[in-house]
């Protein structure tokens, strides 16, 4: 059929006169006429600027991470390859794998169970109470997730400190350094802080998409508050708490913030995979080594994205079925 | 002005989905011509491959006797108003009604002047300062309307230009809108998927399907007469009565009871036929109590009635058919009444039942 | 009175057992709140205490108020310098993601480039699993070959690598959801390609730019880990670093110039944060959508 091809469209009027633009926009919506050519001069600045600076070193972590590769000494001149040896030896260190079990403390506590639950709490909780209280603990809430990293690591040093602490202060307990006798709690209490506004808001967006309806029948029926978030709302939001999970999980698992509550001590005792990857790589100069873990890390957020997006799919696929 | 032809256009989808398919139609000079039809029909497509926002995938677009498919939309000397208005919203209403000026290189009081001249011609003069997000649905409108006129072209395109207004301004605006385009005598094509508004405002109209025309004439012809069940079905407040029948001893059965076969209409023994008479073109009354039938006219059972205000709409039940008849409010019956009804001579009409259900021929 | 408690259903046995339980609940919930207002307030006091402090030290205290702390900051050397490298990244970083994601999302919305979904999912993909924390090694070793190692371009510009692929996502959605009837109408009207990108597209599109560009500021004002890996000239430091080197010679911190730095240093990010979050919403915070 020669009409559907496009070179055909200008074939039968031959007689027309000889446009002078392009001619009439394409069904695709390029209604300024960029054309394909155009429109990718567009976008090229952006992809080359990513493709350098993002997607280039991903890929480079891959070869990097299979040299003996030194910034000083004798690796430093001549990398050397070692394929998979500096994977064994991360393996083989108990400094790593010791890093690994941290990391998976740190996010499940801090981000799987204490942000998701308390972000979900204060969400239900933000629904009705009182106006004043909500805008207070919105408010707090908000700030310390929104303060620069910097400073939120110098006001729990602050809070936490040994002499001067305003815990101690509060609590009566004198020289006593939380951040030294229990690193771990303090990086995952410090987190829960930081992080649970993101939680707290699309748990509030998510459950505003509730049909007031829905919870109109149930308490007609005689639902308590229990009894209407555990057969309405939570049927509802079930698939934000898998997006919410799978987005703080990600964010948690590279967060480098606890590196300036505690360096990582005391004796590398919440030394997480960010933290072990900075001091072997840019402290000790270890980079092949180091690329070796970042690429684990890098595989890590891979699963979790693809798990991300893979939902975010299906979603938009319901919405389109429904 | 100019007139607008239209001939054997065509416009295909990459994948074969075709939006307009084969149309053919002639729009003459100062004309209100409505495209009408369902949602899905074509009529939005052909009205932007008349614009130039779609290319034509077959076919022509001539403008007066200036052939514009090959053209630039800003080629072509038409003017749209959007279902949306598309008003720049950064723009106050002075520098949209002269945005088309701009274009035109027209320097900058001239354009102001023009603009306001045009604006207070439609009562927008107060208003000339203000965004489109200040404006009410009315009066955006009418600096969408402002705008098409300011640049004076050959051809207005409308598209549902009404749509997006509430019940009671709707009405208004249409009767504007009408005055307006007789006023200023510009050829106007406008689209709508409301049959009132083509009826109420067209001097005449095509009624699209699928992407092809059904039916092209006056809303008088359109309406007394729809030339094929599909066009009888979707114009109309109420739809019009289409009964199954079939030729049997020179007359109509229609299942339970019969009816004489219309004058015009050319039949032969055992065709299958619908037979067509809108509510609005039957008569309705008490059944004598013998139970006779008067000859032509059917008796049916009251099954609901629905109040339209002036009218009631009765639908009855006869035979194994459903009718419905719209009778003056004083008439209205109760439920379970006989009713005789009775088809207005010369209202009735004969469709095919098989093919894209056309008129039968006389 | 809440909203719920004053729609609650009026069944009698709801009435009846009621007080006992809403009571007990309610003082439950509200030790739960006045423990998490203590937990979130706490830190932040030190912020709002220290810096107008007359002795300033970790405690946070509320012991007179003084600006004599003010004074010693606006007359450290490195205040203003570090404020303005941050400032230089900032808006470098910016303006160089609002142009580039402009024009990559305009294009990308309206144009059906071949492979435009697979790259679009790509780049979602990407700013996500490619972290500062998890490309630190490579990204150093990268500038350090070409030599953009202590250089305030390379920051600029592989923050704004990191940042553009979500910054093109949130324009083109920006773009996806203005009507085409504006530029249609424009091109009814007789404008060029190029009058319809200037006097339409850009006007419109400004709203999600400036939207964009903000979000990229407050990233990189609070971005501690890339320029404390990438500058080692403390000269080049923006203030998320610099605040690490206020201390003494004993090793103390010095409390006047940290507290009163925190403050102002944060003071922007959070008037950013109201400014965008009263015009746009929840869209803008993290810039995904919930």
């Amino acid at each position: 059929m020669p009409s559907t091809s496009p070179e055909a469209e200008v074939a039968p009027v031959a007689a027309a006169p000889v446009p002078a633009r392009p001619g009439p926009a394409a069904p695709d919506g390029d209604v300024v006429g960029l054309g394909r050519g155009r429109a990718m001069v567009f976008v090229a600045p952006a992809l080359v600027l990513v493709g350098v600076f993002l997607v280039f070193p991903a890929v480079w972590t891959i070869y990097l991470g299979l040299l003996d590769y030194s910034l000083t000494g004798s690796a430093a001149k001549a990398p050397t390859f070692v394929g998979l040896g500096n994977y064994v030896t991360a393996l083989g260190d108990p400094a790593f794998t010791r890093s690994l079990y941290l990391t998976l403390l740190y996010v499940g506590f801090s981000a799987v169970v204490g942000q998701n639950v308390l972000g979900f709490l204060l969400a239900w909780f933000f629904r009705t109470t009182h106006a004043v209280v909500r805008n207070v603990l919105n408010v707090l809430v908000l700030l310390a997730w929104i303060l620069p990293g910097s400073v939120v690591a110098f006001l729990w040093q602050a809070l936490l400190d040994r002499r001067d602490g305003t815990l101690n202060a509060i609590l009566g307990t004198t020289d006593y350094a939380w951040a030294i006798d229990h690193p771990m709690a303090v990086i995952i209490v410090f987190n829960i802080w930081r992080g649970t506004a993101f939680s707290m808001l699309l748990y509030a967006a998510a459950i505003n998409t509730v049909p007031r309806s829905h919870l109109e029948v149930a308490r007609m029926a005689g639902a308590r508050p229990w009894q209407q978030l555990r057969d309405v709302v939570l049927p509802t939001v079930k698939r934000h708490v898998l997006t919410n999970t799978l987005l703080i999980t990600l964010w948690t698992f590279n967060d480098f913030s606890p590196y300036l509550l505690t360096g990582g001590g005391p004796d590398n005792q919440s030394e997480i995979l960010p933290v072990y990857i900075y001091k072997e790589a840019i402290i000790g100069g270890h980079l092949g080594y180091g690329s070796a873990i970042s690429l684990l890390l890098l595989v890590a957020n891979l699963v979790i994205a693809v798990a991300y997006i893979r939902l975010l799919r299906t979603r938009s696929h319901d919405e389109a079925t429904a | 002005m100019a007139s607008v032809t239209l001939a054997g256009l065509v416009k295909e989808y990459p994948g074969g989905v075709r939006g307009v398919d084969g149309v053919d139609v002639e729009i003459g000079d100062g004309e209100f011509f409505a495209l009408l039809g369902p949602s899905g029909c074509g009529k939005t497509t052909l009205l932007r491959t008349l614009a130039g926002l779609e290319a034509a995938t077959e076919g022509t677009v001539a403008i007066g006797d200036r052939d514009v498919t090959r053209l630039e939309p800003g080629d072509r000397d038409v003017a749209m108003v959007f279902q949306d208005y598309a008003l720049f919203p950064h723009m106050t209403v002075t520098d949209n009604v002269a945005y088309p000026l701009r274009i035109q290189k027209v320097g900058k009081d001239e354009r102001a002047a023009r603009a306001l001249e045009t604006a207070q011609g439609l009562s927008l003069g107060a208003l000339m300062e203000r965004r489109p997000a200040q404006l009410s649905g009315g009066q955006q409108q009418r600096v969408a309307l402002a705008r098409a006129i300011a640049c004076h072209p050959q051809v207005f395109l409308f598209d549902e230009p009404l749509s997006n207004l509430d019940a009671r301004l709707r009405l208004e605006a249409r009767t504007f809108l009408k005055q307006l385009q007789k006023s200023l005598g510009v050829t106007t094509v406008f689209v709508t998927h409301d049959q009132a508004e083509a009826l109420a405002m067209a001097d005449r109209m095509a009624v699209m399907e699928s992407g092809r025309i059904r039916q092209v004439g006056t809303p008088r012809e359109v309406f007394q007469r729809p030339a094929n069940t599909f066009v009888a079905n979707f114009i109309g407040a109420t739809p019009m009565n289409l009964l199954d029948a079939q030729v049997v001893d020179g007359r109509l059965d229609l299942g339970g009871f019969t009816l004489p076969v219309p004058d015009g209409f050319a039949v032969a023994e055992g065709d299958k036929v619908v037979y067509g008479v809108r509510p609005e073109y039957v008569t309705a009354e008490g059944a004598t109590a013998d139970g006779g039938v008067p000859e032509g006219s059917v008796v049916g059972t009251v099954s609901a009635v629905e109040n339209l205000g002036v009218h009631v709409l009765v639908t009855l039940d006869a035979g194994e058919q459903s009718l419905r008849a719209v009778i003056p409010e004083a008439d209205e019956p109760d439920l379970g009444d006989a009713l005789t009804v009775t088809p207005a001579p010369g209202r009735a009409l004969l469709y095919r039942a098989d093919g894209d259900g056309e008129l039968v021929g006389s | 009175m809440s909203a719920a408690a004053s729609a609650a259903p009026v069944r009698s046995s709801a009435r009846t057992l009621a007080p006992a339980r809403t009571v007990a609940t309610r003082s439950l919930v509200y030790a739960g709140v006045c423990v998490l207002v203590v937990f979130f307030a706490l830190p932040l006091l030190w912020l709002v205490l220290t810096p107008f402090s007359p002795a300033p030290s970790y405690r946070a205290t509320l012991s007179g108020f003084t600006l004599d702390n003010m004074a010693k900051l606006f007359d450290n050397p490195q205040t203003w310098p570090s404020i303005r490298n941050s400032l230089v990244l900032a808006i470098g970083s910016s303006v160089l993601v609002i142009a580039l994601a402009a024009l990559a999302a305009y294009a990308l919305s309206r144009v059906r480039i071949p492979g435009r979904d697979q790259l679009l999912y790509a780049l979602l993909l990407l700013s996500s699993i490619v972290t500062g924390t998890a490309a630190m090694v490579p990204i150093f070793l990268m500038l350090f070959q070409i030599g953009l190692i202590d250089r305030q371009v390379g920051v600029v510009l592989v923050l704004s690598g990191g940042l553009l692929p979500a910054a093109v996502f949130m324009l083109k959605d920006f773009v996806d959801s203005i009507p085409r009837s504006y530029e249609e109408s424009a091109r009814v009207f007789g404008a060029s390609p190029s009058q319809i990108l200037r006097h339409i597209v850009l006007p419109v599109i400004r709203p999600g730019m400036a939207t964009v560009g903000v979000w990229a500021l407050v990233q990189v004002w609070g971005n501690f880990l890339v320029p404390y890996v990438l500058l080692s000239d403390p000269a080049k430091q923006p203030a998320a670093v610099v605040m690490y080197t206020f201390y003494d010679a004993g090793g103390q911190p010095n409390f006047a110039l940290i507290s009163t730095f925190a403050l102002v240093y944060s003071v922007p990010v959070v008037v950013l944060y109201l400014v965008v979050n009263r015009r746009y919403g929840f869209a803008f915070q993290g810039g995904i959508k919930g």
